[in-house]
């Protein structure tokens, strides 16, 4: 059973002091079921990727349940540390491809700054294998990523000036979404001049901590004819992958082999080549958590060679007109990183630039009709690789 | 925090309720009253022998017996054999530097150190090590020849250390 993305809503990511956790969530919710043109009787399942852990609510979906009033629905809360996002998603995907549901909820949602920031950096430091890498060794969660940033520019020559040239790039585009948290500009040596956070990450190389939420509602093929739904995307794969705790019992650091080993299964399932998957679709957002991250996608998803990754952000390659457009919202580092609305808001983000909805100049050329979500959890702990598209998938 | 958290004591008086303007936004905060501490009690039972070692100078991996792939950190059980017969297995302490980075912004429970430096090095013996690097980083580079040394943390413990070896 087929199963699109009938309606997307999302919340403006940053600090949203303004609203409590039912509030925040409600504004995506809303914005997805009005787009979707459901109510609150056609959900049957609800689905909430939310790592919390640093905000007051835990119980997150009855609180939905209760202030949207659903009724008669299954629910349930995901985490997978940073793609807890798209973990919702793959529940809510496989629930309506086994026949099980027929319209699901999901929603992403992240309250991170109900906890001051020092509070935030020691609970999110334990992203990965607690005992033998936090407790002794203090290695914070942009120090994880540091590891295989330095070894990547050890290996390969990419400079602390190439990572920067990331940063650049999506805050440019961040500039022109209204949802993103840091919709300004910044100049390279804004980045280069920025104090250190874990060598070689500075300031502008890391994503913030954010407040946020983002939904989508899933419906199956049966009810998309049913409704006559029009506005749509279709999910065409998913990939699923997973690391190791300790980042020591693994051979590389130059490559997340849980998201190449995703990306594999998700082009295979979409029939598409992946010796050059750039030429089957129109973009993507990658998790570019730290910029290092986003060039390590462009290789673990294929965009370019093993050590060629660094070449697409010399030649700006991957803003729009080049080779791929990649985190055209401003990514994570710009548009903000809500743990559990991140993956999320990629569905989002995918839903908005295949209908040709996103602001201007930042909307892709589509031509081949498909959008790409790279989503991963910890350090590669994670990843989920997920292709979306206009047209129904054979 | 402090700043709040003050701000909402006062409020109570002021106010009738612990709340607080958020400087940024300027939007009225609810300052919780009830504050978690956590700790927690993990399990080091079975291998404790490494501890063990630790306190005799040795640093020590577990050995399958049947198939005979090391394990560090320690674990004790084979996934392979589906097996627990493991037996205790001391690493030569040597090995190769493979990557680092220096944990500038220092989560708080750690803010009793200066910046540090977390590396890992691939050990002679084929097991990968994570640990902190002894000396200046700037000074050490991917490739080069390092050695584990046991020294005493801060805070009075043992901990292994990863120190770039000279030449
Ligand atoms: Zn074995």
């Amino acid at each position: 059973m087929a199963v699109a993305i009938i309606g997307a809503g999302q919340t403006k990511f940053g600090t949203r002091k303004d609203v409590n956790m039912p509030e925040l969530a409600w504004e995506a919710i809303k914005q997805a079921m009005q787009t979707a043109n459901v109510e609150q009787k056609d959900i049957d399942f609800m689905v909430v990727g939310n790592a919390g852990m640093w905000s007051s609510e835990a119980a997150v979906p009855a609180l939905m349940y209760e202030y949207g009033k659903f009724e008669n629905v299954g629910s349930m809360r995901v985490e997978a540390a940073c793609a807890t996002g798209n973990a919702a998603i793959r529940v809510g995907y496989t629930a309506i491809e086994s026949g099980e549901a027929d319209v699901v909820l999901i929603l992403g949602v992240e309250k991170m700054q109900e906890s001051p920031n020092p509070t935030v950096i020691e609970l999110i430091g334990r992203f990965g294998s607690y005992f033998w890498e936090f407790e002794n060794l203090g290695l914070t969660f942009p120090g994880y990523y540091a590891i295989h940033a330095t070894a990547y520019m050890a290996k390969y020559g990419a400079t602390e000036e190439d990572f920067a040239k990331v940063a650049v790039k999506n805050h440019h585009y961040g500039a022109k979404n209204p949802y993103a948290q840091f919709q300004r500009e910044i100049k390279l040596e804004q980045a280069l001049n920025a104090p250190y956070v874990a060598w070689p990450f500075k300031l502008f190389d890391c994503s913030p901590i954010t407040d946020g939420s983002a939904a989508v509602i899933l419906a199956s093929e049966e009810k998309v004819k049913e409704w006559g739904i029009e506005e749509k995307i279709w999910i065409h794969s998913q990939g699923v992958g997973t690391g190791t705790a300790n980042l020591s019992r693994r051979e590389s650091f130059t490559s997340l082999k849980s998201a190449s080993y995703a990306a594999e299964v998700a082009y295979k399932k979409a029939g598409i080549d992946i010796d050059a998957p750039y030429k089957y679709i129109d973009g993507a957002d990658v998790h570019d958590c730290f910029t290092a991250a986003e060039v390590i996608a462009y290789e673990d998803l294929r965009f370019a060679k093993r050590g060629e990754g660094v070449q697409l952000v010399r030649e700006e390659q991957t803003y729009i007109g080049g080779r791929i457009p990649v985190n055209v919202d401003g990514g994570l580092k710009a548009k903000g990183h809500p743990i559990g609305a991140t993956g999320v808001s990629q569905a989002v983000e995918a839903w908005k630039q295949l209908l040709s909805k996103a602001e201007n100049g930042r909307q892709v050329d589509v031509k081949n009709g498909r959008y790409l979500a790279h989503n991963v959890g910890g350090t590669g702990h994670y990843s989920y690789v997920t292709i979306y598209g206009l047209e129904k998938p054979r | 925090m402090e700043d709040l958290r003050k701000a909402a004591e006062t409020n109570i008086k002021e106010y009738g309720f612990p709340v607080a303007i958020d400087e940024k936004s300027g939007a009225l905060q609810w300052v919780d009253m009830r504050e978690l501490h956590l700790k927690y009690i993990i399990s080091i039972e079975n291998i404790q022998e490494f501890f063990e070692g630790l306190r005799d100078g040795k640093l020590l991996a577990t050995k399958c017996k049947k198939c005979g792939e090391l394990f560090f950190p320690p674990q004790k059980d084979c996934p392979t054999c589906m097996d627990s017969d493991m037996e205790w297995f001391e690493l030569k302490k040597e090995g190769v530097l493979e990557t680092l980075t220096v944990i500038f912004v220092r989560p708080p429970s750690f803010s009793a150190y200066e910046p540090y430096t977390v590396a890992i090095a691939k050990l002679d013996d084929g097991v990968r090590i994570t640990a902190w690097l002894r000396g200046d980083p700037q000074k050490v580079r991917p490739g080069q020849r390092v050695k584990i040394e046991i020294a005493k943390r801060k805070e009075g413990y043992l901990m292994y250390e990863i120190v770039p070896v000279e030449g």
